[in-house]
């Protein structure tokens, strides 16, 4: 553009008058108020009653198996998510756009109906004998399958970018496939495939629909923390259903919040 | 060439056993007596009436959200308001929030012992364990898309012709209308297309405040579960088949709308 535009407040179609004071308002209304009254209960017993209702071992167990079930996923995604991406993006079969337009499912798919569709396959009336209902690793199963996209879209696109030549220069040197993966691609790749770990962390954390059905929820054992807030809900346990609530909205926020913050950093950095 | 086979085996295998073959089975399971049973069980009375309030719902939540995202998106991208970042933060705040959280933190406000459950109540309007509350915890969980969808856009498009337009002569709301508004208009699409996904299709938060009263407060979503439960497979299966169908009439679109050019 030839002509610099003064810094001052852009015209145009800039909302006005009292659109901000609406949209501040209706957000205030939907997610601030909320928000605010799970911070008043959780404030109202203490803090000896937060600890107290976090570490009782029903809840505390919760959160352990919660947690790492969660990072279980996200490392499986690691893995299997890059794999994915780099076949969907250097690979040439029939049907690779179909699934490469199927990836999104899980993003579009009723958690519920992902639940009941899981149980299907390897529950009690498996078609292939295989049940793992009340089980660990119904959780991890469901974790996965409504993590599934995280990891392969944020891959596919630096994928997509990336410089062919490094690989080529690499290969003349004489290095071979696995080394120029390890020495050349994952380096590249790393800063997407993290971003996309976190992204299924934090939203492995959360999960409902999906496990409730196939984990069986039995206490000590397949009980993730959000089905044990459901059952505190449902006994009218306000203070504990409030302080394990807090913990989980702590760690995912902590998560993508430090996920933006590197994120910032290094695309200030980059070049 | 045995590594690239390889690779493709082991990628599509996983993708196989997690994802099409489960929603593959599905299909088959419900099908598996034939179309009658399943056309009686998606035209049984209540689950007509659980697919109704369900599009109800997504009916209220939608068009309030997709308001919503547009004057967020043009507050976060056009303006210098103070304190945009918390804005943004808060915008994206659902995203963080698991479900079952969402659910409880609005008993906390209109539940029994909420700060205004009793007030609704006393006026004859309760919201927990009745429509209203699920109307409210889809909107919540569904609040960002519009805004995350149509802010890149904006940014995009620039300002060249808004500014253009003001310049002669157009007021704010004309240069909204007929320049910022069909500029945006498919990333706004996309944005609604997926809102309706997610208020559709959400369990968790509608399942903490719904009263789960057959016929009156029941989703497709909570039917899925509730005749599960029941031992109405039938049913159960007709109304998770309802919500697959949405589900990838969703993802056509999506692929219709931004046809991903990295595979």
């Amino acid at each position: 553009m030839a002509i610099a535009l003064p810094r001052t407040r852009v015209t145009g179609a800039a909302p006005r008058g009292v659109a901000p004071g609406l949209a501040v308002t209706y957000l205030s209304l939907i997610v601030l108020l909320p928000m605010a009254a799970l911070a008043w209960q959780t404030q109202k017993g203490g803090w000896s009653t937060f600890v107290d209702a976090v570490t009782a071992p029903d809840a505390a167990a919760a959160l352990k198996l919660t947690l790492a079930a969660a990072l279980i996923v996200a490392a499986i995604n690691a893995i299997f998510g890059t794999l994915i991406a780099w076949v969907l993006v250097r690979d040439e079969f029939h049907g690779k756009a179909v699934v490469n337009s199927l990836i999104d499912l899980p993003f579009a798919l009723p958690t519920i109906v992902a639940g009941l569709t899981l149980l299907t396959l390897y529950g009690p009336d498996s078609p292939i004998g295989l049940n793992v209902t009340y089980t660990r690793t119904a959780v991890v199963l469901a974790l996965l399958f409504e993590t599934l996209p995280f990891v392969i879209r944020s891959v596919q696109p630096v994928l997509h970018e990336l410089d062919r030549d490094m690989e080529d220069a690499a290969a003349s040197l004489g290095a071979r496939g696995p080394v120029i993966f390890r020495r050349i691609i994952l380096p590249n790749l790393l800063p997407a495939v993290v971003s996309g770990m976190a992204l299924a962390f934090a939203r492995a954390i959360g999960e409902f629909g999906s496990v409730v059905m196939i984990s069986g929820n039995v206490p000590f054992s397949t009980e993730v923390a959000s089905v044990h807030i459901f059952s505190q809900v449902s006994s009218d346990y306000e203070a504990g259903a409030a302080a394990l609530s807090v913990v989980l909205l702590a760690i995912s926020l902590t998560v993508l919040i430090s996920l933006s913050l590197i994120q910032r950093w290094s695309s200030k950095h980059d070049r | 060439m045995i590594a690239r086979l390889t690779l493709r085996f082991v990628a599509l295998g996983y993708l196989g056993a997690l994802l099409l073959v489960p929603v593959g089975i599905i299909v088959w399971h419900t099908f598996s007596g034939g179309l009658g049973p399943v056309w009686d069980a998606i035209t049984a009375p209540e689950a007509v009436n659980a697919l109704k309030l369900t599009l109800e719902i997504a009916l209220v939540a939608v068009p309030l959200n997709t308001a919503f995202g547009i004057l967020a998106a043009l507050i976060l991208v056009r303006t210098n308001m103070p304190g945009k970042a918390l804005l943004s933060a808060l915008v994206d705040l659902p995203f963080a929030v698991s479900p079952v959280v969402i659910g409880f933190t609005l008993i906390l406000v209109y539940g029994q012992n909420g700060w205004f459950g009793a007030w609704f109540v006393d006026h004859g309007y309760p919201v927990i364990f009745s429509t209203p509350g699920m109307v409210l915890a889809t909107i919540f969980v569904s609040l960002p898309f519009v805004a995350r969808e149509v802010v890149p856009v904006l940014r995009e498009i620039g300002t060249e012709q808004e500014q253009a337009a003001a310049t002669l002569g157009a007021t704010p709301l004309q240069t909204f209308r007929r320049i910022t508004l069909p500029a945006i208009r498919w990333g706004v699409v996309y944005g609604v297309v997926l809102t309706t996904a997610r208020a559709i299709g959400e369990y968790g938060a509608v399942a903490v405040v719904s009263g789960k009263v057959i016929g009156q407060t029941q989703t497709l979503t909570l039917r899925v579960q509730q005749s599960y439960e029941n031992f109405d497979h039938a049913g159960a299966y007709a109304a998770a088949l309802e919500l697959a169908v949405i589900a990838l009439a969703t993802l056509f679109l999506m692929n219709l709308l931004h046809p991903r050019k990295d595979g």
